[in-house]
């Protein structure tokens, strides 16, 4: 696993609604520029959703590991 | 001496939770609900009544009526909660002391959070439902926007819900023609679920409703009439319709019971406090990342009642935990919807939708007040 500060941690593992990504999008717009948060998720979807809403909102997909069963995604509000 | 238990919140949750635990416990508990108004509303229905399809007062009932009558109900709010003495602090100055608490408060709208946003319709209160069907009666012709200003939102499916109910409609009043309906999705597809969004996508099509995905909304220009997504898009609009963002209730957050937008903090099991012993938080109130609906509210009250009930007659805590069930209807308009259906390790279903589902719903929607609050439904 990386060294980067994570700020907020959403652990969406088994969530499939709202959804990883709606709750990333939540905390995004409720947090700092620069600030960095990470998502754990066991949806598929979140593989393709999260990296293209990141480059949409033009933040930044700062890591993604994929581990036994479910995927991290770390995330930093650049704007 | 019997246990004190206390609950906040007369909504579906909270007097499910009182009704059972009154009922299991055998005076062995007395059980206290505290609700700000006394007056149990069914939200689901605000969708009906910002179509005109319902009327306000037939979504209202006295909670005294609901609960049982060993149930002790104090209209009063709740200002502050104190987890290390394990005392609530009511408005009109009154102390309850609690053995076991349960937070049932649901969520506030704060659709002030949104630049520019205040007049904006939204059917996510009563009040709103009630102005978005007047603005309606009135509305001939032009671009009517329906987006979404913050997450996590109460029942997922309502912005497309709204969508189709309103399409049907612009029909009946034969100025569907006049009138373009655009839909901004925050996610790149309809509905949060893909099997869900696949099923509701073509039929959006079919009935000419726009959608426009990852679209976000950040703020509102009322003089401009144009709506700005977090992404840097803009939408005109000629009458706007907005999920408003949400917060947990304010004694939440000035009792430090949550995290910083007053969602609390529980086990997604147990739905026990993360920190404080002796509290338990259901339905919108928590900071679980599930959908905020009065079916989650339900499934977990009745999780949340068997843990007091066991707790008060000691004995161990029951097997049976919070799965993450999830139950939701879907309108899809024209006198059809679907359900989507899961829990933390079943992926969501959705069936073709069809009438039996739409009835389903509406039969759900007039018997909610005899089964529901009883906890006469599993």
């Amino acid at each position: 696993m990386s060294t980067i500060q994570v700020d907020k941690t959403i652990d969406a593992r088994g969530m499939a609604c709202p959804g990883p990504l709606m709750n990333l999008i939540g905390a995004i717009r409720q947090g700092q520029v620069g600030q960095v948060f990470e998502v754990l998720s066991s949806d598929e979807g979140s593989k393709t959703d999260i990296p293209a809403w990141v480059a949409k909102a033009k933040h930044e997909l700062v890591e993604f590991v994929q581990d036994s069963g479910y995927a991290h995604f770390i995330v930093r509000k650049a704007r | 001496m019997a246990a004190e238990v206390v609950i906040l919140g007369g909504g579906v949750g909270g007097t499910i939770v009182a009704n059972l635990v009154a009922k299991e416990t055998h005076r062995r508990a007395h059980v206290t609900l505290v609700d700000a108004t006394g007056i149990h509303v069914y939200q689901p229905g605000f969708l009906y009544v910002a179509i005109g399809l319902e009327q306000p007062a037939a979504l209202q009932r006295p909670e005294s009526q609901l609960l049982r009558p060993d149930v002790s109900l104090v209209v009063d709010r709740a200002t502050r909660v104190d987890p290390a003495a394990r005392r609530v602090l009511l408005e009109s100055g009154r102390t309850l002391r609690y053995d076991q608490l349960v937070v049932a408060t649901g969520s506030r709208t704060v659709l002030e959070e949104v630049p520019g946003a205040l007049g904006a319709h939204d059917f996510y209160t009563m009040a709103g439902a009630t102005r978005l069907y007047k603005a309606l009666q009135e509305f001939e012709r032009g671009t009517i926007v329906i987006g979404v200003a913050g997450i996590p939102y109460k029942c997922p499916p309502a912005p497309v819900e709204f969508a189709f109910l309103l399409d049907d409609y612009l029909r009946a009043r034969g100025i569907r023609e006049k009138t373009q309906v655009k839909l901004l999705s925050p996610l790149n597809r309809a509905f949060t679920i893909e099997a869900t969004s696949k099923l509701v996508q073509p039929i959006l099509a079919e009935r000419g409703i726009e959608l426009t995905g990852f679209f976000n909304v950040e703020s509102v220009d009322p003089v401009a009439k144009t709506v700005t997504s977090m992404e840097g898009e803009t939408v005109e609009y000629d009458l706007l319709v907005l999920v408003p963002p949400h917060r947990g209730q304010m004694v939440i957050e000035t009792s430090r019971l949550g995290d910083e937008r007053g969602w609390v903090p529980v086990d997604k099991n147990t739905l026990k406090h993360t920190e404080f012993e002796h509290v338990w938080a259901i339905g919108d109130a928590t900071n679980i990342p599930i959908s905020k609906s009065g079916s989650v509210a339900h499934y977990e009250a009745t999780i949340a009642a068997a843990e007091i009930v066991a707790e008060v007659k000691g004995e161990s805590p029951p097997a049976h935990v919070y799965d993450g069930k999830v139950m939701c209807f879907l309108e899809t308009g024209q006198g059809q919807a679907t359900t989507i259906r899961f829990d933390y390790t079943h992926p969501p279903v959705s069936p073709k939708p069809a009438r039996r589902w739409h009835w389903a719903k509406a039969v759900f929607n007039k018997t909610y007040w005899h089964t529901v609050p009883q906890g006469r439904l599993p």
